[in-house]
């Protein structure tokens, strides 16, 4: 566990494997794991997507055609599960957060290099085992929120294997949060103050602190509902005296800070990304860091609105209602910023603008419909309907994944030392933008003309909209292919991208890309603005 | 430009500050307690709904005897004060005395668990009886749990505490800070608990 | 930034211009068929147009600052360094905190007049066992006295179909036949799993949970036949699980209940 900042003990280079198999090993070094992260949840990513593509083509015809009416269950079950556990959350988390924080603080490593590895390989058995579960007595099909009694009568094997993988899983999310937050707070470079921290670590602090105050909660809980299970106790059992409407509580408790764990640290990278591309200063920088523990501290108080149909006192509902909505005022500080941080800008149109600038468009979308359904009357109507299910693609897949692809183009080159292909990198935009608009945006009326979620059958008179839905589906499920072929092609034959393409001042960008093992060849930077452009830091190429 | 690249501005105790290795690792630890007193928190919080919200059915039994669970108490509280006295001994480099010290916290610990053991023979009620039994078997076995893991862990560190050849010693205190600390924190859990589940 | 604002003046306007547009004229609900339906639609309008306002003004600052800010071929350089504004900042902290205000406040109101405040003989303190406990989804009028009003039936929900039991008549119907402009109160309860019962045309939902019994409260205000919804997954043919309302006039409710009616026999 030694690894020491100082530039005489070195990591064991010798005994880690070279070149393309470190990417197997269990490699202490945080890049190596962070590739690892990103990786192994883009193919999950595509399994997911896969699932996604299924349930489009199920609802393309009113009537329960293309899949059974259990698997059905089973697979918007596994798609919602996979989508959140194995893929945004470790990749905005795990593969970011590892690739970047050490560069970030100036530290050689992550605090504790071993409990990282650790935390990583904990998510592919997990996740196998999850996919596995479909092949043996069936998948758990109680939804991605397993409400009881309906996930203690359905068929067992799949449920208890989800609540084994999903526990790992959070195991794997813990490990990762003490991690983090302890190289942030401990680690830095003599002489580097947290208020001079590039955004992306404050945003990983925040996210952190959710995840290792919320995520215990869900672990208990799902430990509960296994007795309930296995052992056939009464915990969430109305049968035996108990209480579906606690699990619920304790459920969501969780459930809701997960959506902050899943948007938080990618406000953070577009507060990397943003500067850098626009070549002005992030502005409003204090706010910023305040918005976001604000962000943190209500998160935590609002969970119930995920249960207003529930039985929830009036002054419950009330209050959370209250709550919910004011996170609107934190967020809304953070979209001004960077709004402000265009303006006036030197701004370059290039993919990882054009995706960030989609997600500012996406999500400020889904954040309004959000705050809507924060609203108790309004919400009585469409929840559990298709306005949920647009309201949550709007801030999941229009946010963190727009982030997500926005963060590899901009990353890329440090990582592999190759540019990505613009133009292929504009075509993917584009399909993705308009294929994402054209799935969610009808689903909005849908949900608000009496069409439920998680069902395989509908009203005919809804087919229209979900053909059109299911196309804008397809476009998505084609807008991976450049992705992937650009990906491809530029790692053999991408331009040169040079130690610093983009002439960025975060830490990351000065060192050699891709860098070395230790990140740097001396002693660490010590970068007091990472966001000084404008200033004459570097001069212009 | 901003970007230094020398040490000479930050003095040399500064750095060998930040490479005080133990420091970070208890802080890690402090974190994972913490995670791990939210998972009990959880418990706690069904439970006191339950409690406030779901009576049990007419005729349910649930009286609890407070002899043991008070005895339990005490121990767990005096063994928390042997530890004290195991790492203090192991700071005036001692080990032979700390060592002792932490076999009778393993000891104490082992107490425990046999009297907790003996109560959920004697006691009128099984898991699935009711809502009431099930939350008390969950809780106070969650926490046998971690107590059998501490006392685990305290046989593993007496063992290496020994004097000739032993990992720990003043020079490194670490497992042993972190095993003591660990224990206090099962310890102050279980105070809590007595006091919801028994007392309240 | 803050002197030459008076530019903003025209195409703010323009903007709450074209939402107030659109919002008054897409309609995205259905039928109104309660008397909390036309309640439900006022507040989405204003929520509506507020959310058109925030998204095209957004949409229209981002791709402004696109093209406007745009780096020409050839021109290097940075941006201005501005690093922030303190009275921007507030600006655009306290503009969105009174609209969250005047939004949560009405909203309230509009809960209030659909009858979400109204305590039944929810409180949890002192009860026992025996007690049943009963929890309110929203309800009209004024029926804190048993929570149960002029028409009580009683729906059971089981995998996979609704049951309406209409206690009066000692029958039970696979369909909901309510009379129009009279207030409804239904009592919920499932036989297994949670259900949810939902009218999209009256705007209401309530779950229906194992275990805790619900009451709903509504008014029809229009003949005809309307989806009964459950919204909840329960199962595989929770897809299948509906069932339907039909509104009638009162002779025909009372013609319609007499046919059933067990009790006169
Ligand atoms: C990354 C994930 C993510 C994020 C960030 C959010 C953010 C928000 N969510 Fe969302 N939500 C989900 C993921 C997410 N949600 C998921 C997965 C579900 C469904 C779970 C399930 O049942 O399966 C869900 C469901 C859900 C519900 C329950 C609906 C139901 O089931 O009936 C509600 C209700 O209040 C809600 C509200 C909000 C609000 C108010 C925000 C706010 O944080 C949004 C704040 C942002 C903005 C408002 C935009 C920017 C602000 C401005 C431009 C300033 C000006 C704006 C105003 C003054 C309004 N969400
Ligand atoms: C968190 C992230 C996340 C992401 C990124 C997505 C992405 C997508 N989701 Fe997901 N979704 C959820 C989270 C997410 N979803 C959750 C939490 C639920 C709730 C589950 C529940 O109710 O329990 C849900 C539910 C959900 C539903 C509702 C199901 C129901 O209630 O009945 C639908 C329906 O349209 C849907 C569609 C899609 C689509 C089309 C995509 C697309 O964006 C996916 C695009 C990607 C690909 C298509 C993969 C890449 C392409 C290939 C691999 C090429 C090969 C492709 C083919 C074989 C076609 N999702
Ligand atoms: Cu009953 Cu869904
Ligand atoms: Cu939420």
């Amino acid at each position: 566990m030694t690894i020491l900042i100082d530039n005489k003990t070195k990591v064991k280079e010798s005994l880690q494997p070279k070149g393309f198999l470190r990417y197997f090993s269990f490699s202490l070094d945080h890049k190596v794991i962070g590739i690892q992260y990103l990786v192994c949840g883009f193919l999950f990513y595509l399994v997911g997507g896969t699932l996604a593509s299924a349930i489009r083509i199920e609802l393309i015809s009113p009537l329960s055609d293309f899949l059974p009416r259990d698997v059905y269950n089973q697979v918007l079950t596994l798609h919602g599960t996979i989508m959140i556990f194995l893929w945004i959350v470790p990749v905005v988390n795990g593969a970011f957060g590892n690739y970047l924080i050490p560069f970030y603080v100036g530290a050689r490593d992550m605090a504790f290099p071993r409990l990282n590895a650790v935390a990583f390989w904990l998510i592919p058995p997990s996740g196998l085992m999850l996919i596995a579960s479909y092949f043996i007595e069936g998948a758990a099909q109680s939804g991605w929120t397993a409400y009881p009694p309906l996930s203690i009568t359905t068929p067992q094997s799949g449920q208890i294997i989800w609540i084994l993988s999903v526990l790992l899983l959070g195991g794997s999310s813990i490990f990762g949060g003490i991690n983090f937050i302890v190289t942030i707070l401990k680690l830095r470079r003599p002489g580097l103050k947290l208020m001079n921290l590039p955004m992306y670590c404050w945003a990983m602090l925040g996210t952190s602190i959710l995840v290792v105050l919320s995520t215990p909660v869900l672990a208990g809980t799902l430990i509960l509902l296994s007795f309930d299970i296995v052992a056939h106790t009464g915990f969430f059992n109305p049968a035996l005296g108990g209480n579906v409407v606690v699990y619920q509580h304790l459920f969501w408790f969780y459930s809701h800070p997960a959506v902050y764990i899943m948007v938080l640290p990618a406000f953070g990278l577009v507060s990397e990304i943003l500067p850098i591309h626009c070549r002005k200063p992030l502005f409003g920088y204090t706010t910023m860091v305040f918005s976001i523990m604000g962000i943190v501290v209500l998160g935590l108080v609002v969970w119930a609105h995920h249960m207003f149909t529930s039985g929830t006192p009036p002054w419950m509902r009330l209050f959370f209602t209250i709550a919910t909505a004011f996170i609107a005022v934190p967020t809304g500080i953070k979209f001004f910023n960077w709004v402000a941080t265009m303006w006036g800008g030197k701004i370059s149109l290039n993919s990882a603008m054009l995706f960030s600038c989609g997600f500012i468009i996406n999500f400020v979308f889904g954040g309004i419909t959000g705050v809507a359904l924060a609203q108790v009357p309004f919400d009585i109507h469409v929840h559990d309907t298709y306005f949920v299910v647009a309201h949550f693609h709007y801030i999941v897949y229009g946010g963190s994944v727009f982030v997500i692809f926005s963060s590899i183009y901009h990353w890329y080159p440090k990582v592999v030392g190759k540019i990505l292909n613009e133009n292929l990198g504009y075509l993917h935009f584009a399909l993705t933008f308009i294929g994402f608009n054209l799935c969610f945006a009808p689903q909005h009326w849908l949900g608000l003309n009496g069409m439920p979620r998680r069902v395989a059958e509908y009203d005919p008179q809804f087919q229209f909209v979900n053909q059109i839905s299911s196309i804008g589906a397809l476009l998505m499920a084609i807008s991976t292919i450049p992705f992937l072929i650009n990906i491809f092609i530029s790692f053999k034959k991408g331009k040169i991208a040079g130690n610093n393409p983009w002439n960025g001042l975060t830490p990351e960008w000065l060192t050699t890309s891709p860098p070395p093992v230790e990140n740097w060849e001396g002693e660490a930077p010590l970068v007091n603005e990472p966001y000084g452009y404008g200033k004459d830091y570097l001069s212009c190429k | 430009m901003t970007i230094l690249n020398n040490s000479d501005e930050i003095k040399k105790s500064e750095i060998e500050l930040i490479n005080h290795h133990e420091d970070y690792r208890i802080f890690g630890l402090i974190i994972f307690l913490i995670a791990d007193g939210m998972t009990f928190a959880g418990f706690f919080a069904a439970y006191l709904t339950y409690k406030a919200v779901n009576p049990l059915p007419e005729g349910s039994i649930y009286e609890l005897e407070l002899a043991i669970p008070t005895l339990n108490t005490i121990l767990l509280l005096v063994s928390s004060a042997t530890f004290h006295k195991a790492g203090k001994a192991l700071v005036n480099q001692k080990n032979d005395i700390s060592q002792k010290w932490l076999l009778v916290t393993a000891s104490l610990g082992i107490t425990f668990l046999i009297c907790q053991l003996y109560e959920y023979f004697n006691l009128p009620f099984g898991l699935t009886d009711n809502l009431f039994a099930s939350t008390f078997y969950a809780l106070t076995g969650f926490h046998g749990l971690h107590v059998t893991l501490g006392t685990l862990m305290i046989l593993i560190i007496s063992w290496q505490t020994r004097i000739n050849g032993g990992r720990i010693s003043y020079k490194n205190m670490f497992p042993l800070e972190a095993v003591e600390l660990y224990w206090h924190f099962v310890d102050g859990i279980w105070v809590i608990l007595f006091i919801i589940l028994y007392l309240y | 930034m803050l002197n030459k604002s008076y530019y903003l003046i025209p195409i703010i306007s323009i903007i709450i211009g074209i939402s107030f547009w659109i919002g008054f004229s897409v309609n995205l609900l259905p039928e109104e068929a309660s008397i909390n339906a036309p309640i439900y639609d006022e507040l989405f309008k204003i929520l509506f147009i507020i959310g058109l306002i925030l998204f095209i003004g957004m949409t229209a600052l981002v791709i402004y600052s696109l093209f406007k800010f745009r780096k020409k071929e050839g021109e290097f350089g940075d941006g201005i360094a501005l690093e922030g504004n303190l009275s921007l900042e507030i600006i655009w902290t306290v503009i969105p905190s009174i609209i969250v205000l005047f939004v949560g406040i009405y909203s309230y109101n509009i809960y209030d007049r659909m009858g979400g405040m109204n305590e039944l003989n929810h409180n949890h303190a002192n009860m026992n066992a025996n007690d049943e406990k009963i929890w309110a989804g929203i309800s009209q009028g004024n029926n804190s006295n048993s929570g149960l009003g002029e028409t009580a039936i009683e729906v059971s929900a089981m995998q996979f179909a609704f049951l309406f039991n209409y206690p009066q008549g000692e029958f039970i119907s696979g369909e909901l036949h309510v009379p129009v402009d009279q207030e409804i109160s239904i009592k919920m309860e499932s036989k297994d799993v949670i259900h949810a019962f939902w009218i999209p045309e009256f705007r209401i939902k309530q779950d229906i949970i194992p275990g805790q019994p619900t009451i709903l409260n509504f008014t029809p205000t229009r003949i005809g036949k309307y989806p009964i919804i459950c919204a909840e997954l329960c199962g595989p043919y929770h897809g299948g699980m509906r069932a339907s309302i039909i509104v009638e006039d009162k002779s025909d409710y009372e013609k319609w209940f007499n046919q059933n009616n067990k009790t006169n026999l």
